[in-house]
């Protein structure tokens, strides 16, 4: 199975507010966008599982005219917190890249 | 010029630069007044660099970046006769930061031998108001948090409400000059004038938010600021920079920025929906935006508040030595295990809250998780310690009784002792406070001015402050 990492021409993660990360998969045109817009292997749970977040607020929404699923979810902890690793989120992609999707 | 084929009707903002501070060009706002400008409106704040800068109150930027640019922007607009409005003063927009922007305003006006009529809006919040709208059940939150409490309120060290755009509007109809604005949303400094001037609502918010970290929505962000062309069914997105452009997709790309959901925001007043959004080229430079929608709600300020927590003490050392090289989780392990321990037998009772983290750079310091297996090991890691007490001296004192142990732990017991490698003595660095973000809510007032104190500092008044509560 191709890695996301293999598939998006630029994956990127970053703060969005104190209490959200926010994900943007630019794919690499219509087709392959289209492709994998609801692919399952970005569902919540995954999220839930790379990123200790509720699942259950985790939204997925995909920008058409862009080629790019934005996926956003809250912190496990709030920014800047005593064992905080990434004040910006902004390396948190990283560990999407190695996501098979089918 | 392209003057015929973009908007007749648009209410034209410069917006110099995404962050008061990060530097402004004389040119590229000469050219937004060549191109009929009728403000200067620029964010000086952030939420982004985390909650240290409100908690503090001290801007992130310093003093003589601020002046710098404002010596620049006073300029031009004192000569093209436009107002200049400055949204989230001193990053966090505490009142303290209010004050701060306006005294190297003052200074920089004496220099310029101006004598503008400046307006201050503040936006932070009294604890007791908020206890007392807590009580009334109109502090909402905001997912991922939950209610509020009073003690939550009260940890804060400041509390700020986000400023919508009709306290700078009734500033600017007061005849102000400079507005200088306490913590307000990014887009509604940049909004308020095309709103004031009549131009389209939706339309105004939507420019904003494409505007609001300045060049960061065109093909080359290095080349400087935008200009926001706002007219009542379309606004036009322009670089300040002739050899920049602002495309379609990078306009439309934007919205991703920073922002969880790309196509709604909320905003003091209403709601933004760009899902419909149409982004064409009008020129080779400049897009147009068709399709924005815009939505009124009863009005709410978003809240920020933040905290001081415990405090921290780091250390760091280099490690090249193969052994523990490949074997980096085990020796991980082992040092969390030997200093967490070391800080219990030393302390006892005092030892009752602390915390000791390593992150292991070079192999997964970013992340702190399993490193696949199979994974080389690295040539060299930077590990660092970091431990967290409740006053800075304990910390310090912890600190002190690992070093040794974070210096000379061997991977195994029965071998050489080892000395890895401290770059600093000492080795032990005071870090100072956590801090954190406590507020993820909303407060609804009976309008846009409930929660908001303008001070009015008028030459012609002799420079005596009027207070409009």
């Amino acid at each position: 199975m191709p890695k996301l990492g293999e598939i998006c021409r630029h994956v990127r993660s970053k703060n969005a507010g104190p209490f959200w990360i926010t994900v943007d998969l630019f794919f690499d045109g219509e087709e392959t966008f289209r492709r994998y817009r609801d692919a399952p292997a970005l569902s919540p749970q995954t999220f839930a599982n790379l990123f200790g977040t509720n699942p259950e607020l985790v939204k997925r929404i995909p920008v058409d005219n862009l080629h790019v699923i934005k996926i956003s979810y809250p912190r496990p902890h709030p920014q800047g917190w005593m064992q905080e690793r990434d004040m910006h989120s902004g390396q948190q992609f990283a560990r999407l890249l190695d996501l098979e999707i089918d | 010029m392209t003057e015929t084929a973009t908007l007749s009707d648009a209410i034209n903002i410069i917006v110099p630069t995404g962050m008061l501070g990060a530097g402004v060009s004389r040119a590229q706002i000469q050219y937004g007044i060549g191109r009929g400008a009728s403000a200067i409106a620029v964010d000086s704040g952030s939420t982004d660099s985390g909650p240290a800068y409100l908690a503090r109150g001290v801007s992130k930027m310093n003093r003589e970046s601020i002046k710098r640019d404002l010596q620049i922007v006073m300029t031009e607009a004192h000569t093209a006769k436009i107002p200049l409005l400055v949204g989230s003063c001193g990053t966090s927009g505490t009142d303290a930061g209010v004050d701060w922007t306006r005294d190297i305003v003052l200074e920089v006006a004496a220099e310029l031998g101006t004598s503008p009529k400046i307006v201050c809006l503040y936006s932070e919040q009294n604890v007791d108001d908020l206890i007392r709208k807590n009580g009334e059940g109109a502090i909402v939150p905001l997912p991922p948090l939950g209610p509020v409490s009073d003690a939550d309120l009260k940890s804060c060290e400041h509390i700020v409400a986000l400023l919508g755009p009709e306290p700078y509007i009734a500033a600017l109809e007061a005849g102000a000059d400079i507005v200088l604005g306490g913590r307000t949303t990014d887009t509604a400094v940049l909004a308020a004038v095309p709103l004031m001037r009549g131009a389209g609502t939706a339309q105004a918010w939507h420019a904003a938010k494409i505007a609001e970290c300045g060049g960061l929505c065109t093909v080359n962000p290095s080349l400087g600021g935008v200009l926001m062309r706002v007219g009542r069914d379309a606004f036009e997105i322009e670089p300040l920079d002739i050899d920049n452009q602002c495309s379609p997709d990078t306009v439309s790309a934007h919205l991703l920025y920073e922002n969880s959901d790309p196509f709604t925001l909320t905003e003091p007043g209403g709601v933004l929906d760009a899902r419909d959004a149409d982004y064409r080229w009008v020129d080779n430079r400049i897009t147009r935006v068709t399709g924005s929608r815009w939505t009124p709600k009863p009005y709410t300020m978003k809240l920020e508040g933040a905290r001081g927590g415990d405090f921290q003490t780091i250390m760091l050392i280099g490690i090249e030595d193969p052994e523990v090289l490949a074997n980096l989780d085990e020796f991980h392990d082992l040092m969390q295990k030997t200093l967490t321990n070391r800080i219990r037998r030393t302390f006892g009772d005092e030892a009752a809250r602390f915390d000791v983290s390593l992150r292991i750079y070079g192999w997964n310091g970013t992340s702190g998780r399993p490193v696949p297996s199979g994974t080389m090991p690295p040539r060299d890691v930077g590990v660092m310690f970091v431990v967290t007490a409740p006053t800075q001296e304990l910390a310090n004192r912890m600190a002190k009784a690992c070093n040794p142990y974070f210096f000379h732990t061997p991977l195994r017991p029965g071998i050489e002792m080892p000395s890895y490698a401290f770059p600093f003595t000492p080795a032990e660095i005071p870090r100072g406070q956590v801090y954190e973000f406590v507020l993820n809510h909303i407060v609804q007032t009976r309008d846009a001015f409930e929660l908001v104190r303008s001070v009015t500092i008028d030459p012609a008044r002799e420079n005596k402050g009027t207070v409009n509560a």
